[in-house]
Parts: C-alpha cells; structure tokens; sequence
C-alpha cells in the first residue's frame, strides 16, 4: 500500500521538524541490517522502522524460544514479543528472523523488510561481501570473535557498524566508523554572525544610513539593536584606537555609552526604550571578534581537505571551497551565514536589516560556489555533481562542521593498541561506568572459554563467579592495566539499547557519540569513553 | 539477554493461564538473586514475582509517545493489572512513533486502542482504557494504585495528578503514614531532549518544587503581532489571535481548530497576505501548523529511552529489587549521548507540599487586579487562571472567577477594587482554586503599611 506524498507528510510531521525533508529523504534511501532479531536487536529496529528507514534485513539463525517471547525486562522490551505469543503454538517451527520481519513490516508499510535465516559467521565463512551493501550494520549480542571478525570486513567496506550489548542492568554500544561528516551539526546556543568588530562594506554603509541624533523619537525607540551597537561602537574606536572593549571594564563602560543615548522625557527621566535595554544586554556577546573555531581550523587542515581527487567526498570539496575562500575573498572569515535574531524594531527597518545580511550571505555563498566548480573542473567532475543547495547548506552551517572518527575495533582489542590511558583514567571514580565495560569485555571471555554466558542456569552461580573472575584478571593482565576492579561488579550486570545514533549516521545531522557508550541502569548513569 | 540454545527447567510455581516454558526466567533472575546493589531492605525470594504478577496494580496516564512505550514495558515486565487515561483520539501524525495504532485506528480513542492491543498480544495482561480527562475521577479512584507512571504533556496536568496524591497523603501527630504514599514517576520529552523523576509525595521533591525547570511559554508581546511584525511567526499570530476573531470564517463563534486542514490554510493564506505587506518571507503551512498548535517535535527514540527509564524506576519500585533512582534524570542526544542525574530538592515553602500556608504581601491600597497578577506570574505559583475567594462576615465571598462567563462578569468589577475597599484584613485567609491543582490552596493575607 504506497502511501501518498501528503499522508507521508502527516505521518512524519513531528519528525520532518526535526531534520527536514532532506533528512527523511536519507533515512528512506538507506538499508540496515540487523544482527540478532533479539530483544533490543527488534526494538532498536522499530524505532528506524516508525520513522521511516527505507528498509530492513534481519540476519538470524536462530529459533524463538520461550523467553524470546517472555523477553526481557521493561526498558529493553521486544515489541515482535507482543506477536510472537500468537506463534508459540509450535515455536521451533519458526525463525526468530522470519517472525521479527513480519511484526515490524506491521509497524510501517513503508518500509521493506527481509530476513536472512543464517548465522553471522556462516555469512562471513561463505559471503562477506554481503554486508557491502548496507549504510549501516547493527550487531547485537554478538560473541567477540564474530565481532571482531565483522568489523574488519565492514572497516575494510567503509560501513558504518554499531555493536550493540545489553547485559544485566548495563547498556553498551560502540559505534565504528572510519569517518563520519556532519554539516547539519544543530548546535544548542550557537553565538549569532554578526560581524560587528569588522562590519562588511554593505552593513558599514546600511550602519550610515541612519542618524541616530537626528532622529525621529517613533524612529528612535524603534531602531534596531544591531545598528545601535555599531553606531556606539564608531564612537568607542575613535576614542579607543579602534580597539574593542576587552575586559569587563571596558564592556562596562561601553554599556553605559550606549545608556547615554537612550533619550529623556520634558522631566528628566529616560524614556523606556526596550531596543536600547537590547543593545545593552547584547554587548557581551556582540562585541565578539569573529573568528573560526578550532574544529573548523582543524577540518581545513585535513589532509582530506588538501588533496582533492575524483573520488573526494563532496564533503571535502566543500571544505576546501570554504578554505580558498576564506583565504582569498572572505579575508580570515567564513563565508556570512546571514541570518540575526528577531529584536524590537519596526518591520521596514528590520526586514532591510535582514536583507543586508541575507544577500552578503548570498554573495558569499557564489564565490565559494565559483570556488567548489573550479575544483571539480579540475578532477574533471562536473559542476552538477555538487548542487547549488548542498553549496548553501554548506556555508550557512560552515561555522558548525564536525568530523567524527572512531578506532576500529581491532585496534580497541588488540593488547599493542589498547587505550590504557582512557580506560586507567576513567578508573578513577572507581564506581564508574569504566568498569561495567571491563566486565562486559570479561564476560565475552567467558563466552568464548564456555560457550555460554556466566550464571544462565541457577545452580550454575557460585561457580561461574570464580570463572568470571579469573577471566577478568587475564584480561587486565593481557593488557597491563594496574586497575581494580570490585568484586560487586563481578556478581552483577544490564541495558539500553539505542536508536538516534542510526538516525544521526544516516541523516548525517546532529552529531554522533565518538565512541563507546555505557548505561548503567542501575544508578541511571551514563558515561561517555573513546576507546 | 543472552542467547540461549535450550530451555530452562520451570519453576511451576507462577504458571498462571497462558505462561509457557521460560517465560518469566529474566525477570526470575532479577528477584530471585541477591546482589550488592540490590536494596538494602529486598529478600530475593520467589513471591516478588507473584506480587508483581498477581497484585500489582499500575496507572499510565497517557497513551501518546510515552504511554505506548510505558504500557509495552510494564506488561512485558510482568505487571498485569495496568490502567490507562487519555482523553485524545488518534491522529496520523501519532504514528511515526505512537506504535500501537495503526492507520485504521484514526479517530478512536488512545486509551481503548492501545488497551485492545496490549490484551490481544500479551496473554494474562489485563489493561483497563479510560477516554476520560484526569480530572474526571477523584481521589478514591487514584487510591487503589501501587504506583502512577505519567507520559503528559502538559504542565499542568503534571500539577495537577501530583497534587491530588499529595491529598492523599495521611498524617498522624504530624508524621507521615508512608503506606499513604503513591510513587508518581514522571516522564516528558521534546525533540532529542526528555527527562525522567521519581516522586515520593511528601518525602521528596514535588512538580511544584522545581517549577523553575518548566520556564513559562513565551508569547509574542501583542504590539509586536499587532502592528510591527518580523516574522513570518508573528504573521501567523496576528491571523490566529485578531483576524479570526474578527472574520469567523466558519460561522459564529467556531474557534479555530488545530486539527482541521480547513482552517490551518485558512489561517496560512491570511498569514501569507499579511507578509507580503511586510516583505516578510518564510510563511508555510507546516510553520503554520505548528505555530497555531504549538506543535512540539517528537521521535520514536527519545520517548523509547525516557519510558525505558520510566519503567525501569516502576520495576524497581515494584518489586523493592534496587534503589530507585534519586530523583531525576536528564537526558539529551543531540551532540553525542548525555545523561546527567542529580537529587533534585524539595522546596521549603512549595505551595503543593509543604503544608506551610502561604504568605500574600501587599499593602491595603493594592488592587485584586494586582494579587491575581502575582499568582499568575510569580515563578513558584504560576497559576492559570486562579479563582479567589474569601470568608467575609461569616459567608463564603467570590472575589474574582475567570472560568465561569457569569461569575466572570458579576466579579470583574472587584479587580479594580483595592483590598482595603473589599473589606479583607491582616491575616485573612484567601482560599485559591486553579487548574494547576486539585485542592484549593490555601494563603494568608499580610497587609503591609
């Protein structure tokens, strides 16, 4: 049942607000697969399947079992559960991967999904490349060595993996990828560009169109902060050898100029003029000098950014557009992103404001534009291959680029490149989240020794403490780490699956956890580590 | 959990109809192991899980986002006595993450839908729908549950349920009867950001407690719509708040409806026109839709991972496993994953549930116009439309009800009255009734000079 482009839009109204059409067209272009339709596998699942994700495919050789369908415990709760139960019946009959596509297809007819009823490693013994295909690969509750052995052929394929565990009461997932670019970062609280330390040549001129004494009073009190603060601030420069005020003296000072000008009544008193209390509260941060953050500095550095060939990301391209520009036209600075804040102001008056910085940021977006086509000229692209919108998006969010990279997993697990100094210092507060991941990377020891997972069966209990524990000790000695770990951690262990992080990787909107994350649902703590 | 290849061997002992082989065996885990973070006073034992099974008894209030995580949780966890409140129907844009319904569904009610689906799925679950309002049952109705988890979203209804078990509340020679506890475990959500609190009525903080966490909604100052406008927002305003009014497209009195295409592009093509007068740009209908509704953007995983925290605090709760948590959770994924928890405090004087009378400051001369701004805009009290009434020569004296057109028009002239002119005195007591909670509260008159 296609649904309509309308009905579409009702549906993914609230999310639409989130990332835009633009971001739902990714997310309904990409195809996941899912490891283990188990209980935080399928409701990781249908949390990309309510939003919309283009398709799924389930790989799972397993049977449902009776606790399949119990599931698990409130906050990793399995919605295929809910239909499993009308399966029990004969439930050795059916797959765990079959039952669980059918359930979530239920959720959205949107979607596509397929199951694949085969064990990861089989998978990996007879066809590796089948993963090439996915934009991204979820593997849940997988043994360290189908881990492991995933990961490389994904790192090798450039696919995006999260590794996904849920033991006990404590959460971890691990994102690998080689390198994931955001331009749609969404900042909290980004600080406005406003240019007022060096005012481009159209604002200067817009700044000298007003006359602040000769002014009309309605004028006056209806006169935008922006253009009160640049005014003062010529006076501040002529007296002050055109040198911003620095400290908080001299922010001081400047805020009482600008109280100078707020105009009095017959009596004495001034007159309330809010616009002025805005400039005033605005001095702070106005009076910023523009500069580019370090973040941004550093993705110019890149050697990505460096060295363009055919096979450039656009991405990069851009950055080094952005780079040429801001070392030729752009004098030091990014491109304008051209938009203010509302303030009081009369309507003419600000929409002619707005304009002023809007058309620069227009400006600005076609040199660079001139800049991105001279570049894949030169690679003997052409210029459709970069969109006019992509070139815009790009500069109004240019302040607000990010680049993530995670360690393989290799690298994480291998002794010679453990990250001894993250996981020592993380040990500190001894009752952190640091450890919960020790116990997870001993447990999956056991795993291997045992083939099984400590303390499944009651009698099996005690027994399994002694085990766990030699196998937290070789694990710590395997990798020199002179740490300690309590024994209460030993005896107890659970989760939190995640799904934004899948959304973010696809959208390539907000940004991504970098790159080891661990909930701890007991204290309903969390903590955040780069391994 | 962990995979496993065979079947565990059953304890029969809580086979009720319907359970199979292994259908509980994790939450048996939970229950029946101790552990050093268990709480200090759990005994492991296998009668927890018949309690959480059998006597158990839930109210969700909300069946939107959060509720239909809640609901799924909590009756995969084992509890089969749930109750349910919505008074909403459902709406196709409840289905990118409302999972429980499906496109047939729009129209009915949250409450039954989502009840039918628990029960049809999960066999021995017993959830009860109510298409009611909270405020439609009392206090002898919200008595009878162990726990309330609430998925709202509004503030008010969150003051609202959390006074009414604070009235539940019993004293003895002033000490608290903690059997007259019921633990209210609050979840709210907004984009990438949600939270999650504990509240132990009487013992820790209440909403009212940290009202400062919910900043007031900011509204456009009225010039500024009227006759300066900026943004294409503001364009929208003035058609939703003067033009139709002024026009009533619909007929007489038909108020504007959110939830009716018709009047959204109604109010769009008018939005429109009024920019174009302005060279404002940026007016659509999606910005519309939400200006008029104050819609809030939501997804599937941010209510996923507030009622998963929510449910597991219930759990906790329930069963008296683990420490809950104490007492909120903060949560936020726009950059990276962060959580952040802290004990939020109770408020010394909190109107809700401190039990010390409030204090009202004014001189005689103060106007009642000046006492109903304060209630409404002082931080602590944010009241809605607050009713006063006073005991004046031994009768029960309306002095101002916004609510009611009539009363509204017989009391509207005492505003402009002063207090000394109504004939109330130093220490009077006002009686204060409002939306934002279920009992009147009470203040004491200080007359200053």
């Amino acid at each position: 049942m296609a649904a309509t482009k309308a009905s579409k839009e009702q549906k993914y109204d609230r999310q639409l607000r989130l990332w835009g059409d633009h971001g739902q067209e990714a997310l309904e272009n990409a195809h996941v697969c899912l490891i283990n339709a188990s209980a935080s596998g399928t409701e990781i699942l249908k949390n990309l399947v309510l939003p919309g994700i283009g398709a799924f495919t389930i790989v799972d050789g397993h049977k449902v079992s009776g606790e399949d369908v119990g599931n698990n415990i409130g906050r990793v709760s399995n919605v295929t559960s809910l239909c499993y139960t009308i399966v029990i019946s004969n439930p050795c009959l059916h797959n765990r991967a079959q039952a669980a596509t059918e359930l979530l297809q239920e959720l959205n007819s949107d979607v596509s999904g397929n199951f694949v009823e085969e064990s990861p490693d089989k998978l990996l013994d007879n066809d590796p490349e089948f993963f090439h295909r996915f934009s991204l690969v979820i593997g849940v509750q997988l043994p360290e060595g189908t881990c492991l052995r995933l990961g490389s052929v994904l790192w090798n394929a450039n696919v995006p993996f999260l590794v996904c565990r849920t033991y006990g009461l404590t959460g971890y997932m691990r994102l690998v990828v080689k390198e994931h670019t955001v331009v749609e970062s969404h900042p909290d609280n980004a600080l406005e560009d406003l240019r007022l330390d060096q005012p481009f040549a159209e604002l200067k001129s817009h700044i000298q169109s007003y006359d602040l004494e000769g002014m009309e009073k309605k004028d006056h009190i209806h006169t935008p902060w922006i253009i009160i603060v640049a005014k003062y601030l010529e006076k501040w420069f002529s007296d002050h050898n055109f040198q911003l005020p620095k400290n908080y003296k001299e922010k001081e000072a400047f805020r009482q100029l600008i109280r100078q000008g707020i105009l009095t009544k017959e009596n004495g008193t001034p007159e309330d003029e809010e616009n002025f209390e805005e400039a005033i509260k605005n001095v702070n941060t106005a009076l910023n000098p523009t500069k580019i953050s370090s973040i941004v500095e550093d993705i110019f550095n890149e050697e990505q950014c460096n060295d363009i060939t055919a096979q450039t990301p656009a991405f990069w391209v851009l950055a080094r557009a952005v780079r040429e520009f801001v070392q030729n036209e752009g004098g030091g600075n990014l491109p304008l992103r051209g938009s203010i804040p509302d303030m009081i102001a009369d309507s003419e008056k600000f929409i002619n404001l707005q304009n002023v910085y809007r058309e620069k940021a227009m400006q600005d977006a076609s040199v660079v534009s001139k800049h991105v086509e001279s570049l894949l000229q030169s690679v003997g692209k052409t210029s459709e291959s970069i969109s006019e919108q992509d070139i815009k998006l790009f500069c109004k969010n240019a302040a607000f680029l990010r680049v993530v990279r995670c360690r393989s997993l290799a690298e994480e697990y291998g002794a010679e490149t453990v990250n001894k100094d993250e996981i020592t210092s993380s040990m500190d507060g001894a009752d952190g989240e640091m450890v919960l991941y020790l116990m997870l990377r001993s447990v999956d020891r056991f795993y291997q020794q045992h083939s099984r997972y400590p303390g499944v069966y009651d009698y099996q209990v005690e027994e399994d403490i002694s085990r766990l524990k030699l196998c937290v000790h070789s694990l710590l000695q395997e990798y020199g780490l002179n740490v300690n770990v309590k024994d209460d951690y030993i005896h107890e262990l659970y989760v939190w699956p995640h799904v934004q992080l899948v959304i973010k990787i696809i959208t390539r909107q907000f940004v991504p956890f970098n790159n080891t994350f661990i909930y701890n649902a007991m204290s309903q703590t969390s903590a955040t580590f780069q391994l | 959990m962990a995979d496993v290849e065979e079947p565990m061997a059953v304890d029969g002992e809580h086979m009720g109809s319907g359970d199979w082989d292994g259908r509980w065996n994790h939450v048996k885990k939970f229950l029946e192991r101790p552990g050093p973070f268990t709480h200090p006073d759990f005994e492991p034992s296998t009668e927890s899980l018949g309690f959480l099974l059998e006597t158990c008894k839930i109210l969700v209030i909300g069946a939107g986002g959060l509720g239909c995580e809640l609901l799924k949780n909590l009756a995969l966890s084992g509890l089969r006595h749930i109750h349910v409140i919505d008074m909403d129907t459902i709406d196709i844009s409840n289905l990118n993450r409302q999972f429980l319904f499906r496109p047939k569904d729009v129209g009915r009610p949250k409450a039954d839908v989502a009840a039918d689906f628990v029960n049809n799925r999960i066999p021995g679950c017993q959830v009860v729908p109510h298409f009611k309002k909270i405020q439609d049952f009392d206090e002898s109705f919200y008595r009878q549950f162990h726990i309330i988890v609430c998925g709202l979203d509004s503030v008010i209804a969150r003051r609202w349920m959390n006074g009414m078990l604070i009235s539940l509340l019993s004293y003895e020679d002033g000490v608290l009867d903690p059997s007259s506890i019921i633990p209210l475990i609050d979840g709210g959500t907004e984009g990438f950001k949600g939270n999650a609190r504990v509240i132990l009525p009487g013992m820790t903080a209440c909403i009212d407690c940290t009202l400062e966490l919910y900043p007031p909604q900011i509204n456009f100052p009225m010039c500024t719509i009227a006759s300066m406008p900026r943004l294409p927002e503001h364009c929208i305003e003035y058609v939703r708040m003067l033009q139709w009014p002024k026009d009533t497209p619909f007929g007489d009195g038909v108020c504007l409806d959110g939830d009716n295409p018709e009047h959204i592009q109604w109010v769009f093509q008018r939005a429109q026109e009024r920019a174009a007068n302005y060279n404002i740009t940026g007016v659509t209908y999606r910005l519309t839709q939400g200006v008029v509704k104050r819609i809030i953007p939501a997804v599937a995983s941010t209510n996923a991972v507030i009622a998963a925290a929510c449910s597991t605090e219930v759990f906790k709760i329930a069963s008296s496993a683990y420490i809950p948590l104490n007492n909120y959770l903060v949560f936020n994924d726009v950059d990276g994953l962060y959580t952040y928890t802290f004990e939020a405090e109770r408020k010394e004087n909190c109107s809700a549930c401190s039990q010390v009378p409030q204090d009202l400051q004014f001189p005689p001369s103060a106007k009642l116009q000046e006492v109903l701004k304060y209630l409404t805009e002082n931080a602590s009290l944010q009241m809605k439309s607050p009713a006063i009434t006073a005991t004046l020569e031994g009768k029960n004296k309306t002095l101002y009800l916004q609510t009611i057109a009539s009363i509204e028009e017989r009391t509207r002239p005492n505003l402009c009255k002063t207090l000394k002119e109504l004939g109330l005195s130093d220490g009077q007591e006002l009686a204060v009734a409002d939306v934002t909670t279920p009992q009147t509260v009470l203040f004491k008159l200080k007359l200053t000079s």
